[in-house]
């Protein structure tokens, strides 16, 4: 099973769990996967298309999904997988 | 009502991050404990402001800092609380960019400073309509009162 970090301000909607693991074999079943067992969790990770919100990224061990087949990205038994909030803002 | 308690030397240490950055942003992750609506925080952690282009008005913080910070807080039985940045020459208020950005349950700090000096700090929460909340902020010593 691939194994998902969640980050800290997700885990209010995951009844304070760390770490999600799903049977998925690529990220996008994976995530879909999470949202169908915490529902709460769509409006945070996905945008109004269905897909993962721009402030969100997705890490498969080391690497970000964008340089790798984003959403398709394919996971194994043993693929980390971690939901990183892209922390940014300014006073403009 | 959502209350932040900060330490003194977690206070201290992100105005000196604060103005030893200036006239630049700084920025950087807080951590310590929580129960319902207030947090008690006893840790900071500065990391580079790694925005591109002027960094007077931006800041970003790099991924692979954010996986540090959340395995520190793993390792050290402590919360990852909330982000803490400064806006130079500008009021302590969020913008609409830091809220766009915001996550719910993180409190996020702004310190509001002028070439030495922090004139004002206050903190901010999401609520559920995704608004920012201002925090009841209490500088101290830890005394656990609360949790």
């Amino acid at each position: 099973m691939a194994t998902l970090l969640i980050p800290t301000p997700l885990r209010k909607f995951t009844e304070n769990q760390a770490q999600f693991n799903s049977n998925g074999t690529s990220v996008k079943e994976v995530i879909d996967d999470l949202i169908l067992s915490h529902a709460g969790l769509k409006p945070h990770l996905l945008d109004a298309d269905g897909n993962i919100r721009s402030f969100v990224r997705i890490y498969v061990k080391d690497e970000d999904i964008q340089v790798l087949q984003k959403e398709h990205t394919k996971v194994e038994e043993d693929t980390l997988i971690s939901i990183i909030p892209a922390i940014a803002g300014g006073s403009y | 009502m959502f209350e932040i308690e900060i330490t003194a030397a977690s206070n201290e240490g992100m105005s000196a991050h604060a103005v030893g950055t200036f006239p630049n942003e700084c920025c950087g992750f807080f951590f310590g404990t929580s129960k319902n609506d207030r947090k008690l925080v006893t840790e900071i952690r500065p990391v580079l402001n790694v925005k591109k282009g002027d960094q007077r008005r931006k800041f970003s913080i790099d991924p692979f800092d954010y996986m540090k910070a959340e395995k520190y807080a793993h390792e050290n039985q402590l919360e990852l609380l909330g982000i803490y940045h400064s806006h130079p020459l500008h009021p302590a208020n969020p913008s609409e960019h830091d809220l766009k950005q915001a996550m719910p349950f993180f409190s996020y700090i702004i310190l509001s400073t002028q070439p030495q000096l922090v004139i004002n700090i206050t903190s901010w929460q999401l609520n559920e309509n995704r608004d920012f909340i201002r925090e009841e902020l209490k500088i101290s010593e830890p005394t656990n009162k609360y949790l």
